[in-house]
């Protein structure tokens, strides 16, 4: 069953670059699925355009049922319900503590104090952070900030977890480790999970699917395992 | 359930992010406080003003006399037909006695002359003394109280009324464009302020639109907010207001310069005055968050 279908997306931003062209690709449920590129392939702009922060021109996308692209502004909340968003900077409150910062997801939509509390603690477990509760993201090392970002990604539940280079500014063992508590959550939960990254080595060790863009066009779209480092 | 949940921690919120972000919240406590000053000392002036134009109004009188052959009942009947024109506030009669009276009273020569005379031959006549209740009619009034039997002149400072009601129409237009100006250019920078303010949260937004905060439920905390800082704003424009008037008030022992000009007497004056500014401060700050916040809500 496929969560997202996207068909014939064209994404041009105003200063007149074609960010993707006629792009099509459907991801199924349960799927951890990695896209590649270099710069200004259009990895970000893909990414952006799932969780609706980028509207495209031409074409539909169907995610669990909303028609992202036709998404009005006033209803993106709908859509960023059922989504994680990971970045990477983090994008963590400096001021809030680890705790604060994962339950804040959940307040924003008005979730009880129970079920905050119950939810917070069990994604703070999950991504193995459960000392650093009380501890505010300065004090924390990359890989850790990164961590509570994926909690607060995922204290909702998601149907999908988006991630952009979450990674980008980790040391290749802390990588690693964000990856496999990727695939972990993406194995017990059965979260969707669309990862961006440029990185071939964690690519290549994971053997998923791998969706590969170049200059805004979708070039390969490797089945699970299939992939292996190109050089080009 | 739910909608009560995210009032309260709207409120909860609102309070907690005007300490956390103190450094900004005095920017706009400072800034409103500061204008607010500015519009409270207009809001008194204006209404100082405009109290001060009333009592002269009501001061003007319309004399009428009476013709030398009018008896006692055609007096009377002369009292009720003014009463019957309408726009007649108070009639007082002043019989040529009572004004021989006053006459003597005022003036040694007057007391001498008039002195020795006897009520038929004292060149004086019977009056009275209207007041309207609307100035602006005063002349329609006069004109007819002219066609009224045995009414010989009238007379009431006319074109001195009518200067006065000019130069006070331009004072009270004057205040009230001064104040709401002020009250304008007051909202944009308090406006501005808060726009700053919320500049420093643009994070703290784009991250509550991405975990799926509808755009009322961000914007509530930060409109509550504005409200609670306008509040704490308004705090020293109020206590200025009170302690400020009635010491000005008990100094100038309620009038300034002359017995003419007399101040509004500060109780309950200043609370009215209090609340306004409480009101202008809350409107204000709320407009400002909200419209500071409508702009990060796009993404």
């Amino acid at each position: 069953m496929e969560l997202i279908s996207i068909s014939n997306v064209n994404v041009r931003y105003p200063n007149g670059v074609n960010a993707l062209h006629d792009l099509s690709v459907k991801i199924k449920r349960g799927d951890f699925v990695f896209v590649i590129g270099g710069s200004g392939s259009g990895k970000s702009t893909f990414i952006k355009m799932l969780y609706r922060e980028i509207k495209p021109n031409k074409g539909e996308i169907i995610l669990g049922g909303l028609n992202v692209a036709k998404l009005r502004n006033s209803k993106v909340y709908k859509l960023r319900r059922k989504l994680g968003i990971v970045f990477q900077d983090y994008r963590l409150l400096p001021k809030l503590t680890v705790y604060e910062n994962v339950a804040f997801a959940l307040e924003c939509i008005g979730a009880k104090k129970t079920e905050i509390r119950v939810k917070t603690l069990k994604a703070i477990e999950l991504v193995g952070l459960k000392s650093k509760t009380r501890v505010y993201p300065d004090q924390l090392s990359g890989g850790e900030q990164q961590r509570v970002a994926i909690a607060r990604a995922i204290v909702n539940n998601p149907k999908l977890l988006i991630c952009d280079e979450p990674t980008g500014n980790l040391d290749p063992d802390m990588s690693m480790e964000i990856v496999k508590l990727l695939d972990n959550i993406n194995k017990t939960t059965g979260t969707t999970i669309i990862m961006a990254t440029h990185d071939r080595e964690i690519v290549n060790k994971m053997k998923k699917r791998v969706i590969v863009l170049k200059d805004g066009y979708l070039i390969k779209d490797y089945e699970k395992g299939k992939y292996y480092d190109e050089a080009d | 359930m739910k909608l009560i949940r995210m009032v309260f921690r709207g409120v909860r919120d609102a309070f907690k992010s005007v300490f956390r972000n103190f450094s900004l919240s005095i920017a706009s406590v400072s800034c409103i406080s500061i204008t607010l000053v500015v519009v409270a000392v207009a809001l008194l002036a204006s209404f100082n003003v405009n109290n001060f134009t009333e009592t002269i109004k009501k001061d003007v009188t319309i004399i009428v006399f009476v013709e030398s052959k009018a008896t006692d009942s055609d007096l009377n009947t002369i009292e009720k037909n003014i009463k019957k024109i309408g726009n007649v506030d108070s009639i007082k009669l002043k019989t040529k006695q009572q004004e021989k009276k006053e006459l003597m009273e005022e003036d040694d020569v007057f007391k001498s002359y008039l002195g020795d005379m006897d009520d038929d031959e004292l060149p004086l006549k019977d009056s009275f003394l209207v007041k309207v209740s609307k100035l602006e009619e005063i002349k329609d009034t006069v004109e007819k109280i002219k066609k009224i039997e045995l009414v010989d002149t009238v007379n009431y400072g006319e074109s001195m009324v009518q200067q006065m009601l000019n130069a006070f129409k331009v004072i009270r237009n004057g205040t009230i464009i001064i104040v709401v100006a002020l009250i304008i250019v007051n909202i944009f920078l308090i406006v501005n302020t808060i726009k700053l303010a919320i500049f420093a949260r643009k994070r703290e937004i784009s991250i509550m639109r991405l975990v799926g905060a509808s755009n009322l439920s961000i914007k509530y905390p930060f409109v509550i907010e504005g409200m609670v800082i306008g509040m704490i704003g308004s705090i020293v424009p109020i206590l200025i207001t009170i302690y400020g008037y009635t010491y000005f008030y008990t100094y100038f022992d309620g009038k300034l310069f002359s017995s003419l000009i007399k101040l509004i007497n500060p109780q309950p004056f200043v609370l009215y005055v209090s609340l306004i500014i409480l009101g202008i401060g809350m409107v204000v700050g709320m407009i400002g968050s909200s419209r500071a916040v409508r702009k990060y809500l796009k993404v």
